[in-house]
């Protein structure tokens, strides 16, 4: 008997994870996986569709998915193309699986993603020998497509790079808000928080300011009191805060509770409804982020993105995400109707030699490391709105 | 646009004021660290309960945590229900919730051997943690703003925000409770009964297994009462979120004396206070790891921990 329902648990454990399993693989769309490439063009899709950061996968899909409708009315040589999507659970090993996945099963031309540029850095080595391009949407470190003196030459990103994010952030801070000393947060685990942060510092300080204290954080930490106390105890004019929404929102509303009035300052990585959820609407006001996009341009491009994008989801205001995710589709779809095959050399080619595609996200134009040059907004927060502030450029 | 500081770093100010300026952020550290160590200690107590009449640790406990928060999150969002009948819902579902856990994984194992029980324990950790992401997904939830609208409130020049009180008397008020159910109540005397000695208890006349049951139920109702009470304060939920709030609690169970009531208390608001002024000095970084350092040299050096005494094992 007691084995039995020993047994039973284990089984019904077996079930669970068969179950879950099963659900992965009918996520990644099944039926058209072998050769017959003759009708559909198959990009993989590596997202955070799940896990810590899984706003971002999802509204990079979301982009995604109303790009290719776009580009499937007219199609690319008379071929339409298919998104493969795999769900890497915010979780770098996933990112890994999923990249092996989607090029040697599912046999795709190029990746989108991941989202994140740890989960990218991930992917590069199956890129790289597989010579299948991948192109990540939103991941802004600087060592991703360029690290050691050394060019990833399958690695592209849509975005642009985190150390323009950390000079605009430190430009804001010292000429606009005239803020003469001020603090940085970290997380400690994020390559994307370390890399803004040090450019950050270094033209803040080149600008005549004063960073009075450097605290650091873990991504899953709960309780930043500790840490915001000390910052407190400096009394700073300015807080960097370059890290995901998932923890800023936590650290914004611990930091209003405590009495930290200061204007707190971040970059796309805030960029979530949820952040407004989990911080509280009173509490960003005050709040600024560098960005890629603003749905408040007024430039045309924008403004027809943002209406179809309506049009399609329910009323939805597109964000950061939905714009990169979007514009990574045309960029792709660009390179693969300008190398006329689906042939990965031809395509990585045709990606590298980009120059002047009119994106929603600006003007694009790779430099030598792979890295777009485009223009940024600076976004504040009002009431738990995003309002646009202004526009920098290169 | 915002106001100039006029001492930004107190090194720099005279002594009076850098001292007061010290004190206040010390004190304000304490307060943090007591915030969290009564969450700690919440937690802890499951453990305790459940080591001492059972001597199982139950790892399970950080995801009954966990299971209480989303029952909470859920009372709260879906249900429109205020703070207090959340709490309520959530520790009365947890206790059913932990009774089921004993009655399916681990009564049949009560005659097993110890590490059979600690490793069903660990399976049954992972069950729920996954079957929760299964279930909704591994996405976080934020617990809504101003559900209990407390002002913060300064004394000395610190700010002690309404809702980390709330958080003490919440945990102070279930653990006096507690204290009464185990020494003044006939389930109580039961639990010491069987906590001392199980066949004795038995011949007694005890219903063994009812008791254990009561006492995974109370475990459990104070691990759904941490749950909403970390959700109110820290606002973000998700699976996940029971591990390490669970092995602290451990920890903090060892610190005071696993199987002692009043040591897990005092090891969860010692722990929450370490780890606080670990932060202070700037090694927050380390704070997890101080932790764990915690829990090694109480077992080299005090295994019984702090409230224990040394008692030679049964043979």
């Amino acid at each position: 008997m007691r084995k039995k329902k020993v047994a039973g648990i284990f089984a019904s454990l077996m079930l669970a994870a068969g179950v879950m399993a099963g659900c992965n693989s009918s996520t990644s769309g099944g039926g058209d996986k072998d050769g017959d490439k003759g009708g559909d063009i198959l990009i993989g899709a590596n997202l955070e569709l799940s896990g810590g950061v899984a706003s971002y996968g999802q509204s990079i899909k979301e982009g995604i998915d109303l790009a290719l409708e776009e580009i499937n009315k007219e199609g690319i040589d008379g071929k339409k193309l298919k998104l493969v999507p795999f769900d890497n659970k915010s979780d770098a090993p996933e990112a890994i699986n999923g990249a092996t996945k989607l090029i040697s099963q599912d046999k795709v031309v190029a990746i989108i993603g991941a989202a994140t540029s740890g989960n990218t850095k991930a992917q590069i080595e199956i890129a790289q020998s597989n010579k299948v391009p991948i192109l990540t949407p939103t991941g802004t470190a600087d060592d991703v497509t360029f690290k050691d003196g050394k060019l990833n030459d399958y690695v592209f990103r849509t975005c642009f790079i985190d150390p323009f994010q950390g000079t605009v952030a430190a430009n804001f801070a010292a000429k606009e808000l005239k803020a003469k000393t001020a603090a940085i947060f970290i997380d400690s685990a994020s390559d994307y928080s370390k890399g803004l942060a040090a450019s950050f510092k270094e033209l803040f300080t080149k600008e005549g300011g004063k960073i009075v204290k450097e605290e650091a954080y873990v991504a899953k930490d709960t309780d930043f009191n500790a840490q915001l106390t000390n910052i407190k105890g400096k009394n700073p004019d300015f807080i960097f805060i370059p890290g995901y929404y998932e923890e800023v929102g936590l650290i914004v509303k611990q930091a209003r509770e405590l009495g930290i009035a200061a204007p707190m300052m971040g970059a796309d990585g805030w960029d979530s409804p949820k952040l407004i959820e989990l911080a509280g609407k009173d509490a960003l006001n005050n709040t600024f982020i560098t960005n890629h996009y603003s749905s408040g341009d007024n430039d045309p491009k924008v403004q027809e993105f943002v209406k179809a994008f309506k049009a399609k989801y329910k009323d939805k205001s597109p964000d950061a995400f939905n714009a990169l995710g979007y514009d990574s589709a045309y960029f792709i779809a660009d390179a693969i109707k300008r190398a006329g095959s689906t042939d990965t050399e031809k395509i990585q080619k045709a990606l590298a030699e980009t120059d002047g595609l009119e994106l929603v996200t600006g003007k694009m134009k790779l430099d030598d490391k792979h890295n777009p040059i485009k223009s940024a907004v600076i976004l504040e927060y009002k009431n738990g709105e995003q309002s646009f502030k202004t526009k920098v450029n290169p | 646009m915002f106001p100039i500081p006029i001492f930004r770093d107190w090194e720099f100010i005279p002594i009076s004021n850098g001292g007061s300026a010290f004190m206040e952020q010390l004190i304000q550290q304490l307060v943090n660290g007591i915030s969290l160590g009564s969450i700690y200690a919440l937690i802890a107590l499951g453990y305790t309960m459940v080591y001492g009449i059972v001597k199982l640790i139950n790892f399970a406990h950080g995801d009954v945590f966990m299971v209480g928060a989303f029952i909470g999150f859920y009372s709260i969002t879906v249900f429109h229900l205020g703070f207090f009948p959340a709490l309520l819902i959530s520790m009365a579902a947890c206790a059913i919730f932990g009774v089921l856990i004993e009655r399916i994984a681990y009564k049949p194992l009560r005659n097993a051997t110890r590490i059979a029980a600690l490793i069903t324990a660990i399976g049954v950790s992972l069950f729920i943690e996954y079957g929760t992401i299964y279930i909704r997904g591994a996405q976080p939830e934020a617990y809504p703003n101003g559900i209990v609208p407390l002002k913060s409130i300064e004394i000395l020049g610190v700010k002690i925000s309404g809702q980390s009180l709330l958080i003490l008397a919440v945990s102070i008020f279930l653990m006096i409770l507690l204290q009464f159910i185990v020494h003044k109540t006939k389930i109580g005397k039961a639990m010491r009964a069987v906590s001392h000695d199980q066949d004795a208890a038995k011949l007694m006349g005890i219903n063994v297994n009812n008791t254990i049951s009561a006492t995974f139920a109370i475990g459990s109702a104070l691990a759904g009462a941490a749950g909403v009470v970390f959700g109110m304060y820290y606002t973000k939920i998700e699976p996940l979120m029971g591990i390490i709030p669970g092995l602290k609690a451990f920890v903090a169970a060892v610190l005071g004396g696993i199987g002692i009531l009043p040591g897990a208390m005092a090891g969860g608001l010692l722990l929450g206070v370490i780890e606080a002024l670990v932060s202070a000095a700037g090694f927050s970084l380390w704070r997890d790891g101080v932790a764990f350092v915690v829990l090694i040299l109480i077992l080299i050096f005090r295994p019984a921990g702090l409230f224990g005494k040394n008692v030679r094992e049964k043979v």
